[in-house]
């Protein structure tokens, strides 16, 4: 089977475009990243576009009505947060496996501001059995990690205050402001221990990426700025003890980091950066250990440590993450291979972790009561 | 007859509400509310219904600050080991909102109650929450 080889990827600036359209915004992004290694929509055999407010409205269509319908297949994927790296794994899966040459994979969503999380048809539970916010999921994720570790309300922020730094030489970024240790604590409590400066951004936004065979990569001279999907892996939620009570990301998340390394043949510490779902800062906590980017017990310190700080050991979410660059659903994980893939080609600017080399992205969705999705994705410099 | 917020929210025949569970013969599991196959253990058929343990302990929490429209807050959620080995969510009351006043492991009891959803005012529903074991 051909190695399957990213050489056009791109992203618009996130940001809240009311105003336009999604397939118009997937549209911006695909046509970006057809551009970035000269290709045409002619050249594209097949789409797959991930979104998740309109997954029953035919988004990529709808997009392809935008910049040329050339009567190609299209493929609507919809797997919550997970829906811009599952569209880019049926993409890596349809070139891997010989069917096509040159594909296409979109990520869009335009979102609303405010609280995500389930209100469900019928009466709402909502404050008389707990919560079915979002923030409230993902914190008891958080209180989980400190009952078991002591890990504390500092080390917690202390994701925010990074992500929100690094996003500042970030020009594709939502927010661009440094937010110091002390205003993320003081900032308006959502669900503790995630304040909102802890919780992230909802914008609209897309990403876009295409993908070729070996051979066609070659025939059409695009080495130069090639990056190589060394695994592309999807994962579901084993069964977990408290899964009713509280929704479990880190077992889907073990799992495809497992098979994310065999496949890859190396190990976390071979890896130079790292774009993992930081939904809530809670959350970048809990992704360290599941990665394997340190031993179980360790994210605390590790946060605390400056390890995953650009110039740090491991640098983690150099983007600004979803907590500052944004989290328009179906986009972010389309949009995590475009940051990887833009270090390993050398071209990150300000935020460049030098010589970077071999990079992964990690996205999971789900929520209360709906299971998890979770993609891992590990890319090298060709 | 009231409403129940939830379908796993039972009466027996005395009219005492219960939380309705289910167990899984082939391996154990326990789960809030009825089904016909087990997820851990994948068995069929081998599923009982199980009337589920009214004391537990807080497994974790949160302090739920930001809610939908119209929902009052700060609420403690949490996440409650029930002594039978369910696991369920719920609303902690008679506690004050503060970390420092929620600690792990603390011996929680169930209370059922009539409350109306934010999203029917007029119309209660039987529900249920947790309440400190020994009264702070």
């Amino acid at each position: 089977m051909s190695d399957v080889y990213i050489v056009g990827i791109d992203m618009i600036k996130f940001g809240r475009f009311p105003e336009q359209t999604v397939p118009g915004i997937a549209a911006e992004a695909a046509l970006m990243a057809l551009d970035d290694c000269g290709l045409s929509i002619k050249d594209i055999q097949a789409l797959y576009c991930g979104n998740v407010g309109q997954a029953a409205a035919m988004s990529g269509q709808r997009m392809l009505a935008e910049i040329g319908q050339t009567g190609i297949p299209v493929t609507n994927v919809s797997n919550a947060c997970a829906s811009g790296a599952t569209a880019f794994r049926d993409a890596w899966v349809a070139v891997k496996a010989g069917l096509y040459d040159i594909v296409l994979a979109v990520g869009v969503e335009q979102m609303g501001k405010g609280l995500l999380g389930g209100q469900g048809d019928g009466p709402s539970a909502e404050g008389l059995i707990g919560s079915n916010t979002m923030p409230a999921m993902f914190s008891h994720i958080g209180i989980e990690h400190a009952r078991k570790y002591g890990t504390t309300f500092d080390q917690f922020a202390r994701v925010s205050v990074k992500n929100h730094w690094h996003s500042t030489f970030n020009p594709k970024s939502m927010y661009r402001r440094e937010t110091p240790l002390q205003e993320v604590m003081a900032a308006e409590m959502i669900a503790w221990p995630n304040t909102k400066l802890m919780c992230s951004v909802n914008v609209d936004g897309s990403a876009a990426a295409v993908l070729v065979s070996e051979r066609r990569m070659k025939q059409l001279g695009l080495q130069s700025r090639a990056v190589k999907v060394r695994a592309s892996e999807m994962s579901s939620n084993p069964f977990a003890e408290r899964q009713m009570a509280m929704p479990d990301f880190s077992g889907a998340t073990r799992v495809a980091a497992k098979t994310a390394y065999e496949t890859a043949g190396l190990g976390p510490n071979e890896l130079d950066l790292v774009e993992l779902h930081d939904c809530f800062a809670t959350a970048e906590i809990v992704h360290y250990e599941n990665l394997g980017l340190c031993g179980d017990g360790e994210a605390g310190r590790l946060i605390s440590d400056g390890e995953t700080q650009l110039g740090g050991r491991i640098p983690v979410n150099v983007s600004g993450g979803l907590l500052s660059k944004g989290h328009p659903l179906g986009a972010t994980g389309i949009a995590n291979l475009y940051e990887i893939s833009t270090h390993l080609r050398g071209e990150a600017g300000q935020r460049q972790v030098e010589g970077a080399r071999i990079g992964l992205t990690h996205v999971v969705g789900g929520g209360p009561s709906m299971g998890t999705a979770c993609s891992i994705h590990v890319l090298e410099k060709a | 007859m009231t409403p129940t917020l939830k379908s796993f929210l039972k009466r027996d025949e005395k009219g005492e509400p219960y939380l309705g569970g289910s167990k899984c013969t082939a391996c154990g599991h326990l789960y809030v509310g009825e089904r016909s196959v087990c997820a851990n253990c994948t068995a069929r058929g081998q599923i009982e219904p199980h009337r589920l343990a009214e004391t537990g302990k807080i497994f974790v929490y949160t302090i739920v600050h930001r809610s939908f429209p119209g929902v009052a807050t700060p609420f403690i959620d949490v996440i409650v080991d029930l002594d039978d080995g369910a696991h369920i969510k719920g609303t902690l009351l008679g506690v004050e909102p503060y970390p420092e006043q929620i600690p792990y492991d603390l011996p929680v009891r169930v209370v059922f109650n009539e409350r109306a959803p934010v999203n029917m005012p007029d119309t209660p529903h039987l529900t249920y929450a947790f309440e400190p074991l020994v009264p702070a």
